[in-house]
């Protein structure tokens, strides 16, 4: 429908919308995250929903503590190499549509503890992160602010077309290979498919 | 008053209900089947090992949910008995110690007394030494 008219209608007392409109409008308001902290980031989390910043607010108030339930995944801190399976794992675990939140210095690459030998260099070397917020840690209003990123992501779906997100193409599968621990680390080093170097990037 | 009403009087006493009963139906059907139409439309499954794992909290499971314990637990369970039965009685005795008279306190040692010499009995068989 075309965005004139509708502004016309509206003016007029008529509300006009689609299937994908009110789809949208209802996924973004209601996003559950999954209870998951990792280091001093999810102490901020924690801050985030409780009465202060309320992120009930925004439909996210219900963390669930099971994978299967959840539709964000908030990476709330370091990393560790030993830690990235498991994270991988429950992002896999998670039904589709799901959404990744990388917060923080740590989860997005690696942050003051980068140089670790046991540090992985921001989660978005193996699932796909939807929004990154920087910061050591990133306060309240920073993950507010990355949430209401998301809900914009989220209404801006179409559910049709060749532009439709991941989770409604049938060929696409949903699962993301789990790392394994290696000789030098975790094997692959990157998720190819996900990964986006910025080196490479740079040199086009 | 007196006029009657212009709806036609209802044939059966139960038809009511039954008109009631099929419109709940339809009320908690009609959301159902669109939820479900919906999900064929725009929610294409895509399971996989991982995600139909029974183990949800990220690590993989290990080993056989099956496993056997060790037979001699029943006895220990039992002996366990002997002390929560004395300890539920214990509690009252000593809240109306002071107040009791001979008989009632005669009365509670040889409660105590059996159960002691059961577990006296339990000791000497080697229950309570791990086999």
């Amino acid at each position: 429908m075309d965005q004139d008219l509708k502004t016309e209608l509206s003016k007029h007392g008529i509300f006009a919308t689609s299937f994908e409109e009110l789809y949208n409008w209802g996924r973004k308001n209601s996003v559950w995250p999954l209870t998951f902290g990792l280091a001093c980031c999810a102490i901020e989390m924690i801050a985030t929903t409780m009465a202060r910043y309320d992120l009930a607010r925004f439909g996210a108030e219900v963390f669930r503590p099971s994978p299967r339930q959840a539709d964000l995944m908030i990476v709330s801190g370091t990393v560790t190499k030993k830690m990235a399976p498991q994270v991988v794992r429950l992002y896999n675990q998670m039904p589709e549509p799901k959404y990744v939140i990388a917060m923080g210095a740590c989860a997005i690459s690696g942050g003051p503890f980068r140089d670790g030998y046991n540090v992985l260099k921001g989660i978005d070397r193996y699932i796909p992160v939807d929004v990154h917020i920087p910061g050591c840690p990133p306060r309240p209003e920073a993950l507010i602010h990355a949430f209401m990123t998301l809900q914009d992501k989220i209404s801006a779906q179409h559910l049709t077309g060749e532009s439709r997100p991941r989770h409604l193409k049938q060929d696409l599968p949903s699962e993301f290979p789990v790392p394994e621990f290696g000789e030098h680390g975790l094997e692959p080093q990157q998720n190819d498919e996900v990964f986006r170097n910025p080196l490479k990037v740079l040199q086009g | 008053m007196g006029k009657s009403l212009p709806i036609a009087p209802v044939e059966h006493p139960w038809a009511t209900i039954v008109v009631l009963l099929i419109a709940a139906v339809v009320f908690g059907a009609i959301p159902l089947s669109l939820a479900w139409l919906w999900a064929r439309l725009f929610s294409p499954p895509k399971p996989g090992i991982q995600k139909n794992a029974t183990y949800e909290c990220g690590l993989e499971s290990q080993g056989d949910a099956w496993i056997q314990l060790n037979v001699s637990y029943y006895l220990y369970a039992i002996v366990f008995l002997i002390f929560d039965v004395e300890a539920v009685f214990l509690l009252p005795f000593a809240a109306a110690f002071s107040g009791l008279s001979l008989a009632a306190c005669l009365a509670m040692l040889v409660f105590l007394l059996l159960l002691v010499e059961g577990l006296i009995w339990a000791w000497q068989k080697g229950v309570l030494t791990w086999a």
